[in-house]
């Protein structure tokens, strides 16, 4: 399929509460033509029930939902021609693989010819040529997984819509179908709209990322992006590990309990702030600190050797506890012992300090 | 058979015996009671049919089976009653069940239990009860006219109408159930997946959600059936005598003739014929079950 025939997706001041209950609240929202986006947030957050709109499934209490110019907020689900990935595949159980991705041909009065002609290409697209006779509890898993995808893209919709279609699979499997459906995506090129509440997933797959928390997207932005510079706190610990120490900037710079910090970029105001410690990102340091470093003492509480490296609990000055890996190869630190830890000028990121903690 | 050798291998599988007897003697009270009432005397009426009146083997009350038209008619008739029986439980039940199966589970419930009230009630005061109805100054006939929805009683008692009112209204919960069961196991996501690969809610239905719950549905419909062929008081008092059924038929044989013979043998048929049926349908049911629909 040619990436123009994809379509946008444009939502607007999208609203819906159960009760006093606030499922989405205002949400706006802009898919691009072609783009693999991704909406994370934890379970309740409400993307679900989001991607269940753009699918027909729940009704809003208002808003507006465009699939390139057209308005489909008031449109029946067997209307909109989107596809669709249920998260358990919806596969009919009394239809064989090929009734099933034959299903949305025969409904749109494709001939049994051409259909059966589409129905194997759209095997062959998932790997699974051959297999149209199988019923479907034969398949496993992971088998069903391709034929729910099969049978979503057969029918060539300009908008593929995924509610965690790999939650079922086990670790290696749902690992190896990420790159599947990622290429999957760049071959076909439909706008595709992906649920998932695995970060790790969201930022493997993701052209871009839609953090979703209590009803409201927190940050929509490129999985670097999103990782390396979130825009508020709920974003920065839901994706990744982080800990967070409160600075100070005044005019004359950046100081945590005292010690000067240079940063990757000066904030606009002055006041408090938070400065966003990934683990990954500290060093222990030896003698020799380079320029571009800053460095933060640290008294070491526990060491844990754990095969490939050493899990260095250790206290900053302000007496929060970081974490960080150190190589098995060179001498192991002990409980008690005083070293500086390293943070990359360019890895030391301020986030405002937020009125009102959610 | 090769036992392994081994220390504690005797007394391991003894232990093993010894369990397996215990388990086993628990169920020893109801088999025996089944065996009392229901093998004995059931064998005992399969005996009897296979002999004639001076005591010697004898394909008689077979024979005359085949021979008398009046035997012949009562099959007929049984079989016919029980099919329209089935046919309008299916045509009532069905959409009953779907709507209940669409409630919350707390309203569905509720309506469950109105469903099953009429089991609560003894069988003969329900088939009584009908009869108060029905009847040519029963409440229907009396509002009907009142309300000018027709102009002389309606002959809703003592003929097939009656028989079929009063059975369909005791089946219907029998055929009710199992199809709100299999329709409550349907995953709403199926019909989900239906609509957004196109389907209308019409062709959703055909297409989808009745294929599911078709399981549900013969098994209803197979329950109602067989329970229909053994059927004996709702005829023999809303059918006012016109309506013989098979069960009427071998009540007259023994009250009016005294012949056990002669009914046993329609007994037996009656248990073969519903076995074949059992046994047909459960192949149905099997192949049903190998094209995938028994997993939802």
């Amino acid at each position: 399929m040619a990436r123009d025939a994809a379509l946008p997706i444009a939502v607007r001041r999208l609203t819906k509460s159960y009760g006093t209950l606030r499922v989405l609240d205002a949400v706006d929202l802009d898919v691009r033509r072609g783009e693999f986006l991704t909406l994370l947030g934890p379970s309740g957050s409400g993307k679900t029930t989001l991607l269940m709109m753009l699918a027909g499934f729940v009704r809003p209490d208002c808003g507006s939902i465009a699939f390139g110019e057209r308005e489909v907020i008031r449109l029946a689900p067997h209307k909109r021609d989107v596809g669709m990935v249920f998260q358990n595949y919806a596969l009919f159980p009394h239809m064989d693989v090929a009734g099933n991705i034959a299903f949305p041909l025969k409904l749109r009065g494709i001939g049994k010819a051409e259909a059966l002609q589409r129905v194997e290409q759209a095997l062959e697209l998932v790997k699974l040529g051959g297999y149209g006779a199988r019923r479907i509890d034969q398949l496993s898993g992971g088998q069903r997984q391709r034929i729910a995808l099969a049978r979503a893209i057969v029918f060539e919709p300009r908008i593929l819509l995924m509610d965690e279609p790999l939650s079922a699979l086990d670790k290696q499997l749902r690992e190896h179908m990420q790159i599947e459906l990622r290429q999957l995506h760049e071959r076909l090129g439909m706008t595709t709209v992906y649920v998932t509440h695995d970060q790790r997933e969201a930022l493997t797959m993701s052209d871009r990322i839609a953090v979703i928390d209590q009803g409201c997207i927190r940050q929509i932005d490129t999985p670097k992006e999103i990782y390396e510079r979130p825009t508020n706190r709920f974003v920065a610990e839901f994706i990744g590990e982080s800990t967070f120490v409160t600075v100070d900037v005044d005019t004359a710079g950046c100081t945590f309990n005292g010690i000067p910090l240079a940063l990757a970029s000066q904030p606009a105001r002055k006041g408090p702030y938070h400065l966003m410690i990934r683990p990954e990102r500290l060093s222990i340091l030896e003698q020799s600190v380079s320029a571009g470093v800053n460095v933060l003492p640290a008294t070491v509480t526990a060491a844990i050797y754990q095969g490939d490296s050493v899990l260095v609990h250790a206290s900053l000055p302000d007496g929060t506890m970081v974490s960080v890996r150190a190589s098995a190869s060179v001498r192991a630190p002990v409980a008690g012992e005083k070293l500086n830890l390293g943070l990359n000028a360019a890895d030391t990121y301020l986030l405002p300090v937020e009125e009102s903690a959610a | 058979m090769s036992h392994p050798a081994g220390p504690n291998a005797a007394g391991l599988r003894r232990d093993a015996l010894v369990e397996r007897l215990t388990l086993f003697s628990l169920s020893g009270p109801a088999l025996l009671l089944v065996t009392m009432t229901m093998l004995v005397p059931v064998g005992w009426l399969f005996w009897l049919s296979f002999l004639d009146d001076a005591g010697g083997f004898s394909l008689e009350h077979y024979r005359r089976m085949l021979v008398q038209p009046s035997y012949g008619r009562a099959f007929r008739i049984t079989f016919e009653i029980s099919f329209i029986t089935t046919a309008i439980c299916i045509l009532l039940g069905y959409p009953l069940a779907y709507v209940l199966s669409q409630l919350p589970r707390r309203a569905a419930n509720i309506c469950m239990i109105a469903v099953m009230l009429p089991f609560w009630t003894s069988l003969l005061v329900r088939t009584y009860a009908w009869l108060v109805l029905l009847q040519r100054q029963g409440v229907i006939n009396t509002w009907g006219i009142k309300l000018g929805l027709w102009d002389t009683p309606l002959a809703l008692v003592h003929n097939l109408n009656g028989t079929l009112i009063g059975m369909v209204h005791i089946m219907l919960p029998f055929l009710v159930l199992p199809v709100y069961a299999s329709m409550r196991a349907i995953d709403q996501d199926y019909l989900k997946a239906a609509a957004n690969l196109g389907a209308s809610p019409t062709r959703a239905f055909w297409l989808v959600f009745l294929p599911l719950s078709l399981p549900g549905l013969i098994a209803g419909a197979l329950m109602v059936f067989i329970l229909c062929l053994g059927f004996y008081v709702t005829p023999a008092v809303l059918g006012g005598g016109k309506i013989t059924m098979v069960a009427n038929r071998i009540a007259t044989d023994i009250e009016l003739f005294f012949n056990w013979g002669a009914a046993s043998s329609l007994g037996v048929v009656l248990f073969v014929l519903t076995g074949m049926i059992l046994y047909l349908a459960s192949r149905i049911v099997r192949l049903d079950r190998l094209l995938g629909g028994g997993g939802a």
